[in-house]
């Protein structure tokens, strides 16, 4: 019992500190924005050694808690990269709270709680576990996409969210009970063997096509992306930006785990679904973006296309396919982070920041987050030598060696057509000299620049280096499912 | 720190470091210096790459001056510097053409000079690095990475549709080379694990993106492989080059760019497709390469006369050398896929020769529209009475350009025909039809801005060319001289990298009997020096 406590460490703390913060906020510290941010970070910080040392100290793939929580590198991987992100996301949240005038404490308690339910994902070796872990991130998150509550899109993008989340969520348990029913099981590992070998019955197809529908929703794959769109922009741009990059990657995460660990013997049924969604997706989200004028929701649409891009890691599947999947989502989080930390920037800074054309000029007028917004802009689109390309590099080469060439063409092409929309704000910032845009107010933000920067040195040294960050998404197929 | 190991490292990112310190050290208002720091960087560029030239030994090693260092060991990527007879000429130009477009920009840009030269040195680090890699990989990030500056020098220092113009040649390019992506990682897989989903078995060697262990496997690769892979850097190099039907970026980005700008694009980034060409796709894809002979040969003589027909009906100058662009790389096209070392050798002479020729008619064209802000031709008549050393000066260039004996365009040309006519006779008569027409609308222009009377009255007071703008021009004019009189060194150099590509490709050629060839008609020029045995019957 108190391995299992032990091996919930990062987890503890996190929601343990997040009580905390809560109950601060609560008796009178509620506006206090410098304590109760510092208070967060630190919290991240602390779940993040936590995380060191538990890993350090387990052997690969022990599981707890009678085999329904799992640590492996995979989970150690994930889950550094949750806290990664939602520190980032706290970080850039700072300067936005204070100058909204939205109070810090619950705000910070639903992000890291948020991500603990994420973490749980990531270690879930039982559908039960990753459900649970899933309704925590996603609750969380329905709360924190309509918390501008005096802003109408808020509570329009929080519906929206509630509504199809639950819809979703719905439909993946439903999934998951027929499977139950089916193989008598929700341990990934016995599902594995049970599903290994003969022909799958009809109740284990319908679930599974119900699975893959329900992940797909939370991946935001066509068709199911519509909800996307609306729910960026209409969410506080922090939260967006943590959306865009935690609870994505979590929802990969548990892709990933379920469709290589628990459903790998059955992937002659799900791949061919898989990859028609991951070409509407690539298709879709790129035509989508190229008549955006908002700037979030041509990031929007940007990172659906992302999300058919990784989905190619998926279907490609073994090692390279693994480990493509898990350097991408590094490599996009620290990406799209620095872009919604520009759109971020802007709008602490008097402008409306939300359409292409308050961009004009901007390269004048701040030359250094222009400049990391331009890396951040190559690397969505692909472009060397930024981090997105050895992404996309690692992606397209495990797609190709597992014979998917069509799906890589179209994924190319795509990403040429994407340029063209990541280049649309690259020509205001750059081209146009905006003498009629002059800044209401400069503000101060200085987090939000600090991660800007933080985020362009990231994607600069990945994309030169991506050795060693390559070497860190190596995790093992055989171990997904457990041993 | 041995010199030849790190000669090319220092010569690819001296540039880079120019930009550095300009956008660390110089502040945005001190143009002066900004100017000064970039022309120093790449003159400097220019004078380390000088010994390349001395210390290269045309019988040596296949590959010299290589730097190898580990990058991304898990895929097989190595950082990977070589370069062989024919990317050191490039090379050369390329420094040498770096050097004359900043030295010439100092008056034509007069706005936001802190970017200009700073995206100017990275395109510069961006090209040698294409030339130098010799690692996919590698290549790949240099050949993407110098799209960025060269969109933001059309698109910021460009001509009224700049933006157009930017976006296009970006979008047109990426299409394209991330195509060649696709053919790289196949190559990479069928070396290695081979693509079992599609029942490709591999090789089975280590995997790797070093291209000189995958030329090894060239003759291995099936011939189905071979086609698709071929077509995948066929789109990447053929748009860049640009060949006939996916030229439409050309003029466009040639006409908008600023002088420096059309300097580099026609100098150097479209011998970057040529490049692909001779470098990857003839040795790697023997058997595709010939197979495509007929298809290529045949869309670079549609191109020849296209190119030249175009260009007769232009009334902007830009846009005719921009066209006249498209009609040289289409003999350079149709040398390479001549595949024999004739046809190969006169490629690799005329990059050379455009990059020198066309860089010199762009840098003029610049000289003239500083001066009077319109490239049209009928804005003009009379010029040499006014501009007596600029009229000179344009006139040896337009010789060179159209391939007058005693100046560089002859040698290429003439070599490329000799190849070609070794392919087939009817191949060498139409592209030769290229050359007449392209002496028709080069004179044409000559004489509609420079001969008869002064029409327009601004053009009496224009100013003959100053000392500065001497001095970009000399250097090329003094090149043109130079292969024109003596082009055996140049030929030398290549020599035995052009065989090794010839060997590949044909493997018969060598024990084919010779075509008897007229005597040249200029003694010194035309002869490829260091013909193998059993070829030297002529």
């Amino acid at each position: 019992m108190t391995a299992d406590l032990v091996a919930l460490l990062p987890e503890l703390v996190l929601s343990g500190l997040a009580m905390a913060l809560l109950l601060f906020g609560l008796v009178g510290g509620g506006r206090r924005h410098g304590a109760l941010g510092a208070g967060a970070v630190l919290s991240i910080v602390a779940a993040g050694v936590a995380l060191w040392v538990v890993a350090s100290g387990t052997a690969e793939g022990t599981r707890f808690f009678f085999g329904m929580f799992v640590l492996d590198r995979f989970a150690v991987f994930f889950k550094a990269l949750f806290l990664l992100s939602s520190g980032l996301a706290i970080l850039l949240s700072l300067d936005y709270l204070k100058r909204n005038d939205y109070r810090p404490a619950e705000y910070h308690t639903l992000v890291m709680l948020a991500t603990v339910g994420m973490m749980v994902m990531a270690s879930g070796a039982n559908l039960a576990t990753i459900y649970v872990g899933l309704e925590l991130m996603a609750l969380s998150t329905y709360i924190l996409a309509g918390y501008f509550r005096r802003e109408v899109k808020s509570h329009e993008a929080a519906v929206k969210y509630f509504v199809l989340g639950a819809l979703s969520s719905g439909i993946l348990l439903y999934g998951l009970s027929l499977l139950y029913g089916a193989t008598g099981t929700l341990d990934l590992a016995t599902l594995a063997a049970k599903v290994a070998g003969g022909r799958p019955g009809t109740p284990v197809l319908i679930g599974i096509a119900l699975l893959t529908c329900g992940f797909l929703f939370k991946v935001a794959a066509v068709p199911f992306h519509m909800w996307t769109p609306d729910v960026y922009e209409g969410a506080p741009t922090p939260i967006t930006a943590f959306m865009s990059v935690g609870p994505k990657a979590a929802a990969f995460a548990m892709f990933l785990r379920v469709y290589l660990g628990g459903l790998e013997p059955l992937a002659d049924q799900w791949r061919l679904f898989v990859a028609v969604a991951a070409a509407l997706t690539m298709v879709w989200g790129n035509v989508a973006a190229l008549t955006q004028d908002n700037v979030k929701r041509m990031l929007a649409y940007s990172s659906i296309a992302h999300a058919g891009y990784a989905l190619l890691g998926l279907m490609a599947g073994g090692q390279n396919g693994l480990q493509s999947v898990m350097f991408y989502m590094l490599v996009y989080t620290v990406t799209n982070l620095g872009a919604f930390g520009f759109v971020i920037l802007l709008e602490s800074r008097g402008f409306a920041g939300e359409t292409v054309n308050d961009y004009a000029g901007l390269a004048r007028k701040h030359p250094v987050a222009a400049f990391g917004m331009l890396l951040f802009l190559l690397s969505l689109g692909g472009i060397p030598p930024t981090a997105g390309f050895m992404g996309k590099l690692y992606l397209f080469a495990a797609a190709v060696q597992a014979g998917y060439v069509w799906l890589v063409v179209v994924a190319v092409l795509m990403s040429a057509v994407s340029l063209y929309y990541y280049l649309r704000i690259v020509l205001q910032m750059y081209l146009r000299d905006g003498a009629d845009a002059e800044p209401a107010a400069l503000l101060a933000a200085p987090w939000t620049e600090r991660v800007i920067v933080a985020c362009a040195v990231a994607v600069l040294v990945i994309g030169v280096l991506p050795g060693p960050f390559g070497e860190a998404a190596r995790a093992t197929v055989s171990v997904l499912a457990g041993k | 720190m041995d010199f030849a190991t790190n000669l090319l490292n220092v010569i690819c990112y001296l540039p880079l470091v120019g930009a550095l310190v300009i956008v660390f050290l110089v502040k945005r208002e001190q143009t002066k210096a900004i100017k000064w720091v970039a022309t120093v960087t790449v003159g400097l560029d220019f004078v380390v790459s000088i010994p390349l030239w001395f210390l290269y030994d045309p019988q040596g090693a296949a590959f010299q001056f290589v730097y190898q260092h580990d990058w991304i060991p898990s895929v097989g990527s190595r950082y990977f510097f070589g370069i062989d007879g024919i990317s050191l000429l490039l090379i050369l130009l390329t420094t040498l053409l770096g050097f004359i477009s900043v030295y010439s920009s100092f008056s034509a840009i007069t706005h936001r000079e802190k970017e200009y030269y700073v995206f100017l040195l990275l395109l510069q680090t961006g090209m040698l690095g294409v030339f130098m890699s010799l690692d996919f990989i590698l290549f790949y990030v240099f050949w993407e990475v110098m799209l960025v500056p060269m969109y933001f020098l059309i698109g910021v220092w460009g001509g009224p549709r700049k933006l157009y113009a930017a976006i296009k040649f970006f979008l047109y390019t990426l299409f394209g080379s991330v195509l060649m992506l696709v053919g790289i990682l196949a190559l990479y897989f069928y070396n290695s694990t081979g693509l079992a989903a599609i029942g490709l078995p591999g090789l089975g060697n280590a995997p790797t993106f070093d291209v000189t262990e995958l030329f090894k496997i060239a003759p291995q690769i099936p011939a189905g492989v071979q086609f698709w892979v071929f077509l995948a850097f066929f789109v990447g190099f053929a748009i860049k080059v640009p060949m006939f039907p996916f030229h439409t970026w050309l003029p466009d980005a040639h006409v908008e760019a600023p002088t420096a700008g059309s300097v580099i694009l026609a100098g150097v980034l479209l011998k970057m497709g040529t490049y692909g060409f001779i470098r990857f796709s003839l040795p790697l894809l023997p058997d595709a390469t010939v197979k495509a002979v007929p298809w290529v040969a045949g869309l670079a003589i549609v191109g020849i006369v296209y190119g030249a027909l175009v260009a007769m009906a232009q009334k902007d100058m830009k846009k005719l050398v921009a066209y006249s662009s498209v009609s040289h790389l289409g003999f350079v096209m149709l040398g390479m896929f001549s595949l024999n070392p004739h046809g190969l050798s006169g490629s690799v002479l005329q990059m050379i020769n455009h990059g020198l020729s066309t860089g010199g008619l762009f840098l003029l064209v610049g000289i003239i529209y500083e001066r009077r802000h319109t490239r049209m031709i009928a804005e003009y008549g009379g010029i040499a009475k006014v501009m007596p050393i600029y009229a000179m000066m344009f006139m040896v260039i337009t010789m060179a350009s159209i391939g007058l004996p005693t100046l560089n365009g002859f040698i290429g040309e003439f070599t490329i025909l000799i190849g070609a006519f070794n392919r087939s006779t009817t191949w060498a008569v139409i592209a030769a039809t290229g050359i007449v027409l392209g002496a028709a609308y080069m004179l044409w222009l000559y004489q509609q801005v420079f001969f008869g009377e002064i029409t327009i009255e601004e053009n009496k007071k224009l100013k003959d060319v100053n000392l500065r703008e001497q001095w970009t021009l000399i250097p090329l004019i003094v090149m043109c001289f130079w292969i024109g009189l003596y082009p055996k060194p140049f030929f030398r150099i290549m020599e035995p990298s052009i065989q090794r590509i010839v060997r590949v490709v044909d493997k018969d050629y060598l024990n084919r009997p010779v075509v008897k060839l007229p005597a040249a008609p200029a003694a010194h020029a035309a002869e490829p020096a260091g013909e193998p045995g059993g070829h030297g019957a002529h």
